[in-house]
């Protein structure tokens, strides 16, 4: 690690509403050598039949991260810049307790590796100091890396936001969701 | 003889489409490339930087390109896809022979050559010089355009010479010369920033044009409005301020009673009116009584919409109008487009910073492509070739008598036709695939089969293609160097990353060596693809599309020059009209009169609903390429037909269910999307595909009077439930539909 050239003035920024369902940063991400052709995040249509709208899911890097705690293996980790980790090959048993447990329907289990995959934040390119691939090729600025300052200015009628409440679960992330000016908080009941 | 030598199964099997997967660990040597190669996107007008990874004369990858100012590294699936083409199994290594009852056979490219100039001869002599006829397409670089454009009327001497531009932005094209005298955006992208704003019309954005969405979105950012006119719920309209959903084939209508309200709310800026136009008394004329009642009777909008619209439009300090295909592709497209430039110049809001019009030019180099003379009316320079003094000029650049030029010839759509109608017996075609762009695909493909003799210079091997009797193995964007010059009309460089594969030649290589063995070797040698992009800015020197003072070096050093740039100490001009100077003959912008009238083919008990086309974002034109690529295959995998629940339950069809579409061309087979993002009185079907999966089976052949651009966005159908659920979409493969 002290090699890394991770920019911790940089974080992750995810803007919904702007998503067009493009599904740019999918074929982006899956290109990654890490990756072997699958796409770490998705997107999807919420509801084809009355609306346009897509929504994107990347790993959200919690803080106190779900994933990890319900790993029987402790195969999943977070490290000093608080990206967690996919899981290990090594000890990944893929149980799929990371799977079921995850509040945001991150973590895959690939069948064919029989192992648990997930967005490590591009960590072979932001460990370099380059911005995660799905964030460069967005078209639309659905997902945006850089300084919060910088967002902050660009887009004055967002606020971000990294706190949730999922009914009696309160989970803080890493990654920050763009939610109306004023938001603290998005709760999913 | 173009008739098909085998059945198409057979040839599908052989030549494809295939789709092209990288394998899970990619291809080897990504991660040492040999050469990181800054270059452009293959696709559409936004022309997006990139940058290839190039490994033993392959390409392996791609890098985003974050330092090239209009998308900063922001790509489209498409753009991310791009890389496959070169390493894909279908590619033409050869050139090939049709053989009756086998298929095609490779042959050396001497015998493939002479055959073409033999049988170019042979046809020429028994019917006359413009009995053969070529096609050519704007995915090609300002130096293939313009070689196409020199080749066709020196080496082939044919007026029949026309492109796929002509099914793109010719409407935009003529209703910019006839108001400004000069056909390119106005302004470049950037000032959409800071616009008030925004009216987008006809455009899909998001789908066709992603990575335009950011700009969009920091205008917003920065308090635009955005207005979206559109018959469908598009993701760009989705988050609107303003949704007007028109009825295809009424945009005029909308335009004009916009006017209408800009005018009784005096939210006109009258000096610019003034000083800088002429025609505003008869354009008010032309709209008298298009009041909001008449435009909601008309458009299908509520005019509640419409008066609002009018009013954000009037009140605005600065703005931006952008327009694509949705109002183009009409039989009164440069109507629509003239009736959109009437509101941007009746506010005056143009040749300033934020004040913005442009049309979102369509294809890769739709701008560069459409000036420099593959268009059968068109001389370098966006000169006119039935001007003695263009062909006066041309006629020196070339050196050429200037009778030997030929005159205007026919378009795209009518050399079809005069195919059809046995007048035109011979067709070299390059980087256009009519059997699935052009509408009445029926007719093309009964005009194919009449040809006597067909020769087709392509990477693969695409539907119409098929119907060739040489088909000579060209090159793919990344093999050859040149520019294009992008929607925003900056004239960029395409860098040569690879040599093309196998046997296949540079498409530049392949014009040259067939005007030498016309006989014109002496006027098609070059010893670059440099050397032709400074004959051609010789050529367009003095023309509206100057491209006299940029040069690679330049370019390279500025990441683009806009045009005009008429000398080499002129930086180029991003912006246009800041010293509201036009070009037009009085310097003036000229406002056109525009009546409402009816699209080409209106609804009746026959067939009673409209049908208007469009793009999925993860397709390009006629899938050429994109229908080889894997994963964009897969994203939408067969086209759909958009209908309203409210229409489907007339008809008791449910989603996914089989529902046969016929016009007065034809009829074909859709599964049914049931979507509440679409006017009920209007379906909706991508046009991607080819064979039983075409949506150009059904489009009409009517064609704007002025620009003979096809009429795909309205035509009239009737709906048959063929009464069973469509299969899955992974038993259809209409990628490689017969």
């Amino acid at each position: 690690m002290n090699n890394t050239q991770f920019k911790t003035d940089q974080e992750f920024f995810m803007d919904p509403q702007r998503c067009i369902g493009c599904h740019a940063c999918e074929m982006a991400c899956a290109e990654c050598e890490t990756n072997g052709q699958t796409p770490m995040i998705s997107v999807d249509y919420v509801d084809r039949f009355t609306t346009t709208q897509t929504s994107v899911q990347i790993c959200m890097h919690c803080e106190d991260p779900v994933c990890a705690k319900a790993c029987p293996a402790d195969a999943i980790t977070k490290d000093e810049f608080g990206i967690v980790h996919s899981a290990n090959v090594a000890r990944c048993v893929a149980c799929s307790n990371c799977v079921l447990a995850c509040p945001f329907g991150v973590p895959k289990k690939v069948e064919p590796m029989q192992l648990m995959m997930k967005c490590n934040m591009c960590y072979d390119r932001t460990s370099a100091g380059k911005k995660p691939m799905c964030a460069t090729v967005c078209p639309s600025g659905a997902l945006w890396y850089g300084k919060r300052e910088d967002i902050e200015k660009a887009r004055p009628n967002s606020t971000p936001v990294n706190s949730f409440q999922f009914g009696k679960q309160a989970v803080k992330t890493k990654v920050n969701i763009m939610m109306p000016k004023g938001s603290t908080q998005l709760v999913v009941d | 003889m173009a008739k098909l030598p085998v059945s198409p199964e057979r040839l599908i099997e052989q030549f494809g489409p295939h789709k092209n997967y990288p394998s899970p660990e990619g291809y080897a040597g990504r991660d040492e490339p040999d050469k990181v190669v800054k270059t452009h996107c293959c696709f559409c007008g936004m022309q997006c930087g990139i940058q290839l990874l190039v490994k033993n004369n392959q390409i392996v990858g791609f890098e985003p390109w974050e330092e090239f100012p209009f998308n900063q590294g922001r790509l489209c699936p498409k753009g991310v896809q791009r890389y496959l083409q070169n390493n894909h199994p279908d590619r033409l290594l050869h050139p090939l022979e049709r053989v009756e009852g086998e298929g095609f056979r490779p042959v050396a490219w001497d015998k493939a050559m002479d055959r073409t100039a033999s049988e170019i001869r042979r046809i020429q002599q028994k019917y006359g010089p413009h009995s053969f006829a070529m096609l050519s397409g704007v995915s090609l670089t300002n130096e293939k355009s313009y070689l196409v454009g020199k080749f066709a009327r020196v080496a082939l001497k044919t007026k029949n010479l026309d492109y796929n531009g002509r099914l793109c932005m010719v409407s935009a094209g003529a209703g910019n010369k006839k108001a400004f005298g000069l056909d390119r955006a106005s302004n470049n992208f950037t000032d959409l920033v800071h616009a008030e704003v925004i009216i987008i019309c006809g455009t899909n954005v998001s789908e066709t044009f992603p990575t335009l969405t950011h700009w969009i979105w920091q205008a917003r950012d920065n308090g635009a409005k955005l207005i979206v006119v559109d018959p469908r719920l598009t993701p760009i309209a989705r988050t609107a301020d303003l949704h007007l959903p028109i009825r295809p084939g009424r945009d005029s209508a909308l335009y004009g009673a916009i006017l209408h309200q800009l005018v009784e709310n005096d939210w006109l800026d009258h000096e610019f009116i003034d000083n800088c136009t002429s025609g505003f008394d008869k354009s008010i004329e032309a709209i008298k009584g298009y009041d909001l009642d008449w435009a909601e009777r008309t458009t299908g909008i509520e005019k509640e919409k419409i008066r609002l619209a009018a009013e954000m439009w009037g009140k605005a300090k600065t703005s931006f109008l952008l327009h694509a295909r949705g109002i183009e592709h009409q039989s009164k497209g440069v109507e629509n487009v003239s009736a959109c430039i009437n509101l941007v110049l009746a506010t005056g809001r143009i040749g300033k910073p934020y004040c913005g019009y442009a049309t979102i030019t369509g294809q890769g180099n739709g701008q560069g492509g459409r000036e420099h003379g593959h268009k059968c009316d068109q001389l370098p320079g966006n000169r006119d070739i039935e001007n003695m003094e263009h062909r006066q000029y041309i006629s020196q650049v070339w050196d050429v008598p200037e009778p030997e030029i030929p005159r205007k010839g026919l378009t795209a759509y009518e050399i079809l036709e005069a195919i059809h109608r046995g007048e035109i017996k011979g067709l070299l075609s390059i980087c256009f695939n009519p059997l699935v762009s052009l509408p009445n695909s029926n007719m093309v493909r009964e005009a194919l089969e009449k040809l006597e003799f067909y020769a087709c210079i392509d990477f693969f091997l695409n539907e119409t293609a098929r119907h060739a009797d040489i088909v000579l193995a060209g090159s793919l964007h990344e093999e050859e160097d040149g520019t294009v010059t992008t929607a925003e009309g900056r004239v960029v460089r395409i860098r040569e990353c690879i040599t093309p594969p196998g046997e296949a030649k540079t498409d530049t290589s392949i014009l040259l060596e067939l005007a030498k063995r016309l006989g014109e070797e002496k006027r098609f040698t070059y010893p670059d693809n440099e050397a032709i992009f400074n004959e051609l800015r010789v050529a367009s020197k003095g023309g509206t599309a100057d491209y006299f003072g940029i040069t690679y070096e330049k370019i390279e050093k500025n990441m683009g020059v806009f045009w005009p740039c008429p000398s080499l100490d002129h930086p180029g001009t991003p912006r246009l009209w800041e010293d509201r100077q036009f070009k037009t003959d009085d310097k003036k912008a000229h406002f056109q009169p525009v009546a409402y009238r009816e699209p080409g083919e209106i609804t009746d008990a026959e067939y009673p609903i409209i049908l208007t086309t469009g793009r999925v974002v993860s397709q390009y034109l006629s899938g050429t390429q994109t229908r080889r690529i894997g994963k964009l295959v897969d994203q939408y995998p067969e086209p759909l037909l958009e209908i309203h629940p409210n229409l489907a339950a007339k008809y008791n069809i449910r989603d996914r269910d089989l529902v046969r579409v016929v016009t007065r061309r034809g009829a074909a087979e859709f599964p049914a999307q049931l979507v509440e993002t679409i006017r009920e009185d209007t379906i909706f079907i991508p046009y991607h595909w080819p064979g039983r999966k075409s949506a150009n089976q059904l489009t009409s052949g009517h064609l704007d009077p002025i620009s003979k651009i096809p009429e795909f966005k309205v035509c009239a159908a009737r709906l048959e439930p063929v009464g069973r659920q469509a299969p899955p979409a992974s038993q259809i493969d209409a990628y490689a539909s017969a």
